[in-house]
């Protein structure tokens, strides 16, 4: 399921989400088209676009927001072409499970993307660098200041939603580094243990403030 | 036939004051009329002569303060329109002057343009007297014999007549504009404290209009070149991850555009958050101010303090300026004051007055007449009547506070 009134960026999506072994089962240019598709397909994950007709404003986060509490069962994946906190915190202020929140330009680095897509799809969170950062920079309060500049980086990847693996790859440490890092965080921040990964991703914006 | 043009000259002259002069016949008079028309009645009503005289002297009075105004502007258009002298507009509080010049003025010089349209109409049938003789009937001619030597006489007091017209005509046309400026004009403090007015508006309105034209290219940046750019972004790195078997030229130059394109994306990103973010208008100061504190490449802490309960959301051009100063300072931070590690932004709202004030640990030295980027923030931030102060010692630290006018 796609919502996205550029059509142009429409017809790339759709390739990408093919490729990713996604069938598309309908496509819509705005809120209304995307509720009414959604309805009738019960997709297991809709990619919307934020900024839609005709008010071109939050029309695709309100839509989001619908389909998380009527279909739960539906992922939803948001695009934006900024950082939006208020928006993405809205949307994870529901339920953390299922939730992306990307800008649009990540859309283009496609094997990342299709990564993304994947996790959401089943269940996990994929959060943009850029609203972690803002979400971060919004409670920066006290304990945040007592992390290393490393801890505070492992923070950022695990509030994107990224597993040990992916977080140890992407900083390119081993993977028992970053449970160490992971649990001086945990500890640090008087957040309760927890083994699932976004369940993790939930205590961390549990404590930024947005989730619950 | 030419005429010469120093004397074309004179007659347009003569023509326009004596339209001028015609003009203001009607327009002094009928409200002296009217005033006239008022105190008889009101005479009647004293000496109690009418019984009806009261409720009649209804119409005249009524008359005279809606036509009081209405008067007023006549004059104006024929200042305007027959001499180009501009008066200003009156308001309806300044009833007394108006009332000065329709009712104690205008009549007096209603009275000298009446005489100066006599004398031209006199002396033009004593000049033409020759002429116009020859019209009556014969019989009059023959009964009084001798008519040409008066006749002459006549024509030549005509013709000196005719000829002090136009002088006479200019000098009552500079004496009603003298009036006129001295008593519907306005003093030279009157008149600054209007032009004040007036700039003050029309300089509002210029902001207003900047605002809506930053907001007005933002929306097409977003709605047409980024989309596209994202599009073209996207087919490269479809293009990437799927021509697998392509030569090792091929795919460094596919590599090496869908950077490119990625690259144009951020900056036009970030030269559109410049102009006007989309989420300021949607969400407010708070939420975008946290998007630039994000991005900002050093750690910024932000404190926005705006009460809920106000009853409205600070004007739109007043946030605008208010995210511009923190995103240039943000910018002059990160590019200037490389020592600085930290900054710190706080807004606050006390009552009418939103205060920024951004700081950072860096080693100071700024100053305001040297960069052209604080400049123009400064000049954006009195645009708005705003005031800016900026503290920048050498050795550090940096801090700058703006204070914004918000009138509620």
């Amino acid at each position: 399921m796609i919502a996205e009134d550029s059509v142009l960026l429409r017809i790339g999506l759709v390739k990408v989400v093919e490729m990713a072994g996604f069938e598309v089962a309908a496509e819509a240019g705005d809120a209304q088209g995307l509720l009414a598709a959604v309805e009738e397909h019960r997709p297991d994950l809709a990619v919307v676009d934020v900024r839609m007709p005709p008010g071109f404003t939050d029309e695709g986060v309100r839509a989001a927001l619908a389909i998380r509490q009527k279909w739960p069962g539906t992922a939803v994946l948001m695009l934006s072409q900024y950082v939006e906190e208020r928006y993405a915190a809205d949307l994870l202020a529901t339920n953390t499970s299922g939730v992306g929140y990307l800008l649009k330009q990540r859309v283009a680095d496609v094997e990342e993307f299709i990564e993304a897509l994947r996790r959401v799809a089943v269940g996990g969170t994929a959060l943009d660098p850029q609203v972690v950062a803002q979400l971060l920079v919004r409670r920066a309060s006290d304990p945040l200041e007592r992390l290393t500049a490393r801890e505070r980086e492992v923070l950022a990847l695990m509030a994107e939603g990224r597993s040990n693996a992916g977080i140890a790859a992407q900083l390119v440490v081993s993977e028992s580094a970053v449970a160490k890092h992971i649990n001086n965080i945990l500890a640090k921040l008087d957040l309760p243990k927890a083994d699932a990964d976004h369940r993790r991703v939930l205590a961390v914006l549990h404590f930024l403030g947005v989730g619950g | 036939m030419t005429v010469p043009p120093r004397l074309r000259r004179a007659l347009i002259r003569m023509r326009r004051d004596l339209a001028f002069v015609a003009a203001g016949v009607p327009l002094h008079l009928v409200p002296a009329l009217l005033f006239w028309w008022a105190i008889s009645l009101l005479t009647d009503t004293v000496n109690g002569v009418s019984s009806e005289a009261p409720v009649e002297l209804i119409a005249p009075l009524t008359l005279l303060v809606i036509a009081g105004y209405g008067f007023t502007e006549a004059q104006r258009w024929r200042f305007r329109a027959i001499c180009g002298v501009e008066l200003p507009r009156l308001r309806f509080t300044e009833g007394k002057r108006q009332l000065g010049y329709n009712w104690l003025v205008g009549p007096l010089l209603g009275v000298l343009e009446l005489l100066l349209l006599a004398l031209l109409l006199t002396a033009l049938v004593a000049a033409l007297v020759l002429v116009w003789v020859w019209l009556v009937p014969p019989q009059w001619r023959r009964g009084h014999p001798g008519y040409t030597v008066p006749g002459a006489y006549l024509t030549v007091l005509g013709l000196v007549a005719l000829a002090a017209v136009p002088g006479l005509a200019a000098g009552l046309v500079r004496l009603e504009i003298l009036v006129g400026r001295a008593v519907l004009g306005v003093s030279r403090s009157e008149e600054l404290a209007r032009r004040v007015e007036d700039l003050t508006e029309s300089r509002a309105g210029a902001v207003d209009a900047a605002d809506a034209e930053r907001r007005r290219i933002e929306r097409d940046l977003h709605d047409g070149a980024q989309q596209r750019l994202v599009s073209l972004a996207l087919n490269l790195g479809l293009a990437k991850a799927t021509l697998t078997d392509l030569p090792p030229e091929a795919r460094e130059v596919i590599d090496a555009a869908h950077r490119e394109a990625k690259d144009a994306i951020e900056e036009l990103n970030h030269l559109v958050r410049g102009l006007h973010p989309a989420v300021l208008d949607e969400l407010g100061l708070d939420a975008a101010l946290s998007g630039l504190a994000a991005r900002a490449p050093l750690p910024v802490r932000l404190r926005v303090d705006l009460p809920a309960e106000l009853p409205q959301r600070t004007a739109p051009a007043v946030e605008a300026v208010a995210y511009f100063v923190v995103s240039e300072a943000l910018t002059n931070v990160a590019k200037h004051a490389r020592e600085a590690t930290r900054a710190e932004v706080t807004v606050t709202r006390l009552g009418e007055i939103l205060r920024v004030v951004i700081a950072d640990d860096g080693m100071g030295g700024a100053d305001p007449a040297k960069g052209s980027g604080l400049k123009g923030l400064a000049q954006r931030v009195r645009s708005v009547d705003g005031t800016f102060r900026m503290s920048s010692p050498v050795g550090g630290p940096t801090m700058m506070s703006v204070e914004l006018p918000c009138p509620m």
